[in-house]
């Protein structure tokens, strides 16, 4: 195929001339990956699935030490609503369940399987009846046993969203932005399975109880978006929407703003302005999960970075470890300096390779130390492009000076817990500030004053209460 | 299987604009060569002479304070240098050297660094040194010779200030766009500071906010308040002299002394422009540019706090209800 006959339409090249609101514009460093066709590595000798690869609560193993598991078989579950299920990504033996590093730098619970090699298929591994798929209900608890969280990286278990969207949700978009530098596991994705994509659109849709979907992708995926359009996405009542290469166009609310002009106030959900947004990976889960009985075990990485040997999209199950990936993907040309784990803008950097890929694991890069750009004394020449780049509308700069003091309660009137640290801000720094770090750790205290307000208030109201027949008066005031 | 590496952990961004400080200060400094390339072709190489004082005394105080005050050296970032440039910018080329270097001493220590350095001072160091030396050396700083005879003659900004269209006409008009009249020597040439405009607004260095409504402002007040026959040739000739390109490109824009909202860099020009043609038409200097720019930069902070982009997700109107939650 070739990905290069690019001809834009009127709309298109609209689109690219005008500056839309805030972000920034990296290079997207994706040509290295993006004619890579997605492969398959040899699977390891050995998987570690952590019990929470979610936001939410973590799972309990259902397996004991020297169980025989299957292929999907589910080894994993919570009983609360905001979880999802966790199956094994091989046939094999279970040697061990001990906590292990996660890629957030946490030590989580983990079910080691010893790889059989022979990946022998779970009973539960079998299609859905054409029937079930034809309930909103039902469709969304397969989504549920098959442990389905958003893809991209945010892990939110899709079948709570889907469920808890029910009656306030009228549009679903899906995000194929694909936003983030380097990555282009969704674009590969988009580009060798269209129509499986938009059969899973169309089942979140079903499930979603909505006629209507937006499916965005940024204007570098030309190919992908022209190729969908052909796949007859249209028929299906999904409209691709083109969209402007900038980061951070494939965030949540950024994505919502730019294809239906809505804006989820702060501290709201998507659902408050009636959207749910789904990642395309995750819609392709979807209908891996429908029609083919897959669970969430599988995830397409790129491998890309300028010290790796040779950039890649590769398939890999959930539970293999960064050095294998690595390793099988031909290793490290330079020696690398910082590994990340997600996309250069948000994904988490990590010290060791042991680590295993989990469910939202859409890369691993790997830099050389010419990549580094920070100075010894970041210094801020006030140029403003902070506030500019800024997505929320934020005003970066001084926000900086205040957390710097510590002043939490002007971060506060800043709207610092807006911030949703997409690094757009530290990215664009002429003086190389740790902006966005800065805004991490912030939040964390503007947090705990918070929580220490409101003790401190619920203690004086208790203590207001507590005297109020001798002074009634006083408690007046205090309403006021 | 993990080989012994050291890996750096941080938070994420993990990459970063390749366009760094010097960067940006480079390209400030590209900007400014079109000015000094006409200053040569009008006044010999006597401007040369003194822009390179300046740098270099600016550069030197800035090693030499940064090194006395134990402070991590700065004069990489060229912010020194392009101080330098435009101090300069804005004297006569006859100016002598000894006076260079004290209004340099005043820029940098005084003004720039007693402050903190970059980023933190509140006036434009090089306008700062340039009212200093006004008030401290006025007679050098306003006596303007032409060329090998040097004989002394009226810029046309003195003929304006006295009420009086330069004569000539559009020719006039056509010296005072190319730079061919008398004045500071930076700012003569309204066609190559035009073009270093044009660089930084290609390079995202400056947005055109501040310019545009600086040079719109004064256009619009000198074409409804002018003074002779000739509107139109009373506002060119008003827009053309002075330092009011240089003011609305190169220091108006001074990242660290203007405000960093987009509507804030809104008021600000409006009032750079507004001061300006206040202080032409009833000052006591001929000049208002720089008192503009420099009351304006006390200015900055407030505006800054005044002009808060909208709230992401609240309405308009509603936009103090969400700040008070």
């Amino acid at each position: 195929m070739c990905y290069y006959n690019k001809v834009y339409n009127l709309q298109e090249v609209m689109l690219m001339l005008f500056k839309s609101h805030g972000g920034v514009h990296p290079n997207d460093m994706k040509a290295p990956a993006n004619e890579a066709e997605i492969s398959t590595i040899p699977q390891p000798p050995q998987v570690v699935i952590p019990m929470s690869q979610h936001i939410g609560a973590p799972c309990t193993p259902l397996v004991a030490v020297g169980d025989e598991v299957k292929l999907g078989q589910k080894i994993g579950e919570a009983k609360a609503p905001v979880s999802a299920p966790i199956h094994a990504s091989v046939s094999g033996k279970v040697v061990a369940i001990e906590p292990h590093l996660n890629n957030l730098g946490n030590m989580v619970t983990s079910v080691v399987i010893e790889n059989d090699f022979k990946d022998t298929p779970a009973e539960t591994m079998v299609p859905a009846t054409a029937e079930a798929l034809e309930s909103p209900e039902q469709i969304a608890d397969i989504i549920r046993e098959a442990g389905i969280v958003g893809m991209g990286g945010a892990t939110f278990p899709t079948a709570f969203k889907i469920t808890s969207g029910w009656g306030k949700v009228d549009t679903v978009i899906i995000n194929g932005a694909e936003c983030e530098p380097y990555i282009t596991s969704d674009h590969r994705t988009m580009l060798e399975h269209p129509e499986e994509l938009l059969k899973g659109v169309q089942l979140i849709m079903k499930a979603c109880k909505v006629d209507k979907a937006y499916f965005g992708i940024e204007l570098n995926k030309k190919f992908a978006l022209d190729l969908l359009n052909f796949k007859g996405a249209k028929e299906m009542g999904i409209e691709i929407v083109p969209l402007k290469c900038q980061y951070p166009q494939g965030a949540e609310k950024t994505l919502i703003k730019t294809i239906t002009g809505r804006e989820v106030p702060p501290g709201g959900l998507p659902a408050n302005v009636g959207c749910s947004v789904f990642n395309a990976f995750t819609a392709y889960s979807v209908y891996r999960a429908c029609y083919e009985g897959w669970p969430a075990i599988e995830r397409v990485v790129t491998v890309s970075g300028s010290a790796i040997a040779e950039p890649k999209n590769v398939k890999v199950r959930v539970g293999t470890p960064m050095q294998w990936v690595f390793e099988q993907t031909g290793g490290f040309a330079k020696e690398p300096w910082k590994i990340i784990m997600g996309g250069p803008m948000m994904g988490m950097a990590q010290y060791d390779l042991e680590v295993p890929c989990g469910k939202g694991t859409a890369s691993l890069l790997a830099f050389a130390a010419d990549e580094d750009r920070t100075v010894e004394n970041p210094v801020c020449i006030r140029c403003g492009q902070c506030i500019d780049a800024c997505p929320m509308n934020l005003q970066p700069i001084f926000m900086y000076m205040y957390e710097e003091k510590g002043d939490v309660e002007m971060l506060q009137k800043l709207n610092i817990m807006d911030c949703v640290e997409c690094g757009s801000c530290s990215y664009i720094c002429p003086g190389r500030l740790h902006l966005t770090h800065a805004f991490k750790t912030g939040k964390a205290k503007v947090q705990a004053w918070q929580a220490a307000q409101k003790a401190k208030e619920e203690a004086e109201k208790a203590k207001a209460e507590a005297t109020a027949p001798a002074a009634p008066a006083e408690e007046k005031k205090e309403e006021k | 299987m993990n080989e012994d590496r050291k890996l750096i952990v941080s938070s994420s961004p993990h990459i970063r604009t390749p366009r760094g400080t010097q960067a940006i200060m480079l390209d400030v400094l590209i900007a400014l060569a079109p000015a000094l390339v006409a200053a040569v072709i009008f006044f010999g190489v006597k401007p040369l002479i003194v822009t390179a004082v300046s740098v270099v005394s600016c550069v030197v105080f800035e090693f030499a304070y940064r090194k006395l005050m134990k402070k991590p050296s700065s004069t990489a970032d060229l912010s020194a240098v392009v101080t330098g440039v435009l101090l300069a910018y804005c004297l006569p080329y006859t100016f002598p050297w000894w006076a260079v270097v004290i209004g340099a001493f005043f820029s940098i220590v005084l003004v720039k660094q007693l402050f903190g350095g970059i980023g933190k001072n509140i006036w434009n160091p090089a306008l700062a040194g340039r009212a200093f030396l006004l008030v401290s050396y006025a007679v050098l700083m306003t006596t303007w010779t032409d060329g090998p005879d040097a004989a002394t003659y009226a810029t046309p900004l003195a003929s304006l200030h006295a009420g009086k269209l330069v004569d000539g006409g559009l020719n006039a008009v056509w010296d005072m766009f190319i730079g061919n009249i008398g004045g500071s020597f930076g700012e003569v040439s309204a066609l190559a500071l035009l073009i270093g405009g044009a660089w930084l607004v290609y390079r995202k260095v400056i947005s055109l906010r501040i310019p545009v409504f600086y040079v719109g402002t004064v256009a619009v007040l000198t074409l409804i308040f002018s003074r002779g026959n000739n509107h139109i040739m009373w506002m060119l000739q008003n827009v053309l002299s002075g330092g009011l390109l240089l003011g609305a490109i190169f220091m108006a824009t001074d990242y660290c002394t203007s405000p960093v909202t987009a509507n804030g860099q809104i008021i600000f020009g409006v009032g750079c422009g507004l001061l300006t043609v206040l202080i032409r038409y009833f000052g006591g200097y001929p000049e208002g540019v720089s008192f503009a720019i420099l009351i304006m930069n006390c200015c900055t902070w407030l505006i800054d706090q005044h002009t808060a982009p909208r709230r992401f997700g609240v309405a308009k109107g509603k936009k103090k209800e969400g700040a008070k939650k």
